[in-house]
């Protein structure tokens, strides 16, 4: 029997509340999501119970208890706190998958300040935007991305502390930078964890818009009243399971359901810090007997390419149930996972502004293969028409996916960016920017984005950050970035560009700005393909039309070109 | 183009890899380093890492045949790019 039993009768009387009396929440008392998965749990008789199993790339193994968790979060917590950094005080994790990164998510929430994420693979030019943006007071980080912190610290007066979890002596520290060794660190026992308040500030994650620079999405404390219950109700959470969550918590999947879902509800969890291969994949799911799964379409895809006897080399009975999140589950994949594990994987759909999950193929719900699912529990959604913003009442018409505002998780703005913020809303409804049909029994199509925005893997990247980058490269006079499709990726980013007098085309330009966008802004924004062009389509004002170029990538009508300029 | 030496390629291989995805100074790697499963190289980077293997090497490698696996130490590449190569 799952935790939610029927959806149908979920839906009748459903309340907020039912999450906050299982936390021992009451309205107006505080609340501290750094407590909840750590102290609360050890409270609540499970202190010896496995919180994490850690396994790296070279196979170095840790596991921590939700003892250990909790004092680490009060040790990392005391250290920050000596430096006199506080609450609201912008905290960067800037790691990869070590215990660390988890560790510190919780001992920056204990003190009240906000924990701001970032993916590790980042260049220097995406990091320096992100963190001059929030005015980040300190980033915590590994000394392998040192030099990327070095190469832009002078431009970060806002920044005093780089802190660094594995400083082995070898490197000579500079300026602003000292180590913190957690386990060589006195473990503390006894730690006033800051007073916050269902309103308090917890984590700002950046997320990628088609103009303008990335989105630092605002959430607060209370968002642990959405992320525990969905994590409950649809990852099916149960005492005994054993998760994996495959997202980086440079990414909203990895702290929402990657940290705080799974550690609010005293579950133990594994995590892998080593890169994809099918057969590292399996043999972890074996060796630590995993239950309870939730990857991305582009690992399950590329899970797919693998083949089918590669799983029979391993004992996967352990897995019990599966879900995906990121972007579009196709129907092969799910119709494939149901063939090789026996089990499907259920699609589920939210954002970074969301905060939590907002429609899924609940356990126990008839899976339509290909369908978002139903919307959780107590969130209204729907698809708007896309010029009144009015609910379309014919099912399988396409529109913009819309939710009712006012569940804990969503998220409570963009950092300094309060125009940008009251654009998400129109007619009552907070808009998403993904398009959809339901279909007559209320399950959701996706169909794609409203926007330019890429969706690769999984990772949404903006083409004005890309198409900026390119600009600074010494050879390219204009460009213009658009999706491709891919069989794995579902889209990857490709760029057109026309070069600046004196340069040309030869065969290790396209490489090297490949590298240049790689190294700058990260590996999923380098355009996977570069096509030079003699010019780029304009409107006679002169703006680029992205749209004919995407059309020519996707096989699609070009449409209205009234306004191209003449040759 | 006459073809290269294995040693040769080893060593330009592992040059270009050291030179374009290693951030961390420090570490030494060797012919048989993980570069994927150890997360050195990801996913998306493999495509400029076959793009130089193609240009450098005037060969084609299929999707089919670009998988984690066969590119997952200098070794393994060298194999592969041998495949390719007359």
């Amino acid at each position: 029997m799952s935790n939610a039993g029927s959806y149908e009768e979920r839906l009748k009387d459903f309340d907020w509340s039912i999450a906050e009396n299982e936390l021992g929440y009451h309205k107006g008392d505080l609340i501290n999501i750094g407590w909840y998965c750590s102290d609360r749990i050890c409270l609540k008789g499970k202190a010896d119970k496995m919180a994490l199993y850690y396994e790296g790339y070279d196979g170095i193994e840790k596991k921590y208890t939700f003892n250990d968790i909790r004092l680490a979060g009060n040790t990392i917590g005391t250290f920050l706190r000596n430096l006199g950094l506080q609450n609201e005080d912008r905290i960067c994790l800037f790691m990869d998958r070590i215990p660390e990164l988890y560790l510190s998510f919780l001992g920056i929430l204990k003190i009240g300040a906000i924990v701001q994420p970032l993916f590790s693979a980042f260049g220097d030019e995406s990091l320096f935007v992100r963190l001059e943006d929030a005015q980040t007071r300190a980033i915590i980080t590994q000394r392998k991305h040192l030099p990327k912190v070095r190469k832009i610290i002078d431009k970060l007066p806002f920044l005093e502390f780089v802190i660094i979890v594995d400083n082995d002596q070898k490197k000579t520290l500079e300026k602003k930078e000292l180590p913190f060794d957690l386990e060589s660190a006195s473990p503390v026992e006894n730690f006033e964890i800051f007073p916050s308040v269902a309103e308090t500030p917890s984590l700002l994650h950046y997320t990628s818009g088609t103009t303008g620079q990335p989105k630092g999405v605002q959430h607060v404390h209370y968002s642990i009243v959405s992320q525990y219950l969905t994590t409950k109700w649809i990852l099916d959470l149960q005492d005994d399971d054993i998760y994996w969550c495959t997202a980086d918590p440079g990414w909203v999947t990895g702290t929402s359901y990657g940290i705080i879902g799974p550690w609010s509800m005293g579950i133990t969890q594994c995590v892998l810090d080593a890169g994809f291969s099918a057969q590292t994949w399996y043999k972890f799911i074996e060796k630590y007997k995993i239950s309870m799964w939730y990857s991305a379409p582009t690992a399950i895809r590329s899970l797919m390419k693998a083949g089918e006897d590669i799983v029979k080399d391993f004992n996967l009975t352990s897995l019990r149930h599966l879900a995906s999140v990121g972007e579009p589950l196709n129907s092969e994949a799910v119709i494939w996972s149901e063939k090789v594990f026996g089990k499907p994987f259920h699609d589920t759909f939210w954002q970074t502004e969301t905060g939590s999950i907002m429609i899924s193929n609940f356990p126990g719900m008839k899976i339509k293969p290909g369908s978002m699912g139903k919307p959780f529990p107590g969130i209204t959604g729907a698809v708007l028409e896309p010029k009144t913003f009015t609910p379309i009442p014919d099912n399988g018409k396409i529109g913009l996916i819309a939710f009712k505002p006012g569940w804990p998780a969503m998220m409570r703005g963009y950092w300094k960016k309060e125009e940008k913020y009251r654009e998400k809303f129109v007619n009552g409804w907070y808009l998403t920017g993904d398009r959809a049909t339901i279909d007559k029994e209320g399950y959701f199509w996706f169909i794609g984005r409203d926007d330019d925005v890429i969706n690769t893997g999984g990772h949404l990247v903006s083409p004005f950050e890309v198409e900026s980058a390119l600009l600074e490269h010494p050879a390219v006079a204009e460009s213009a970035v658009v999706a491709k499709p891919d069989e794995i990726m579902m889209e990857v980013v490709k760029a057109f560009i026309t070069l600046k007098p004196g340069f040309e085309s030869h065969p290790d330009l396209e490489l090297e700005i490949m590298n240049f966008i790689r190294k700058k802004l990260s590996s999923m924004a380098m355009p996977q393909e570069i096509e030079y062009m003699d010019k780029l389509p304009k409107t006679r004002s002169g703006k680029i039309m992205r749209r004919v170029l995407h059309a020519k990538e996707w096989g699609e009508e070009i449409g209205d070109i009234s306004t191209l300029e003449d040759d | 183009m006459e073809k290269m030496k294995n040693e040769e390629m080893k060593d330009l291989i592992l040059n270009y890899v050291i030179k374009e995805y290693l951030e961390d100074e420090d570490k030494e790697i060797t012919y048989d380093t993980p570069l994927i499963s150890s997360g050195y190289i990801d996913s998306f980077s493999m495509v400029s890492l076959l793009v130089f293997l193609e240009k450098r090497f005037q060969i084609k490698i299929p999707p089919s045949k670009a998988s984690p696996e066969a590119f997952d130490s200098v070794n393994k590449i060298v194999e592969l790019v041998n495949q390719f190569t007359k």
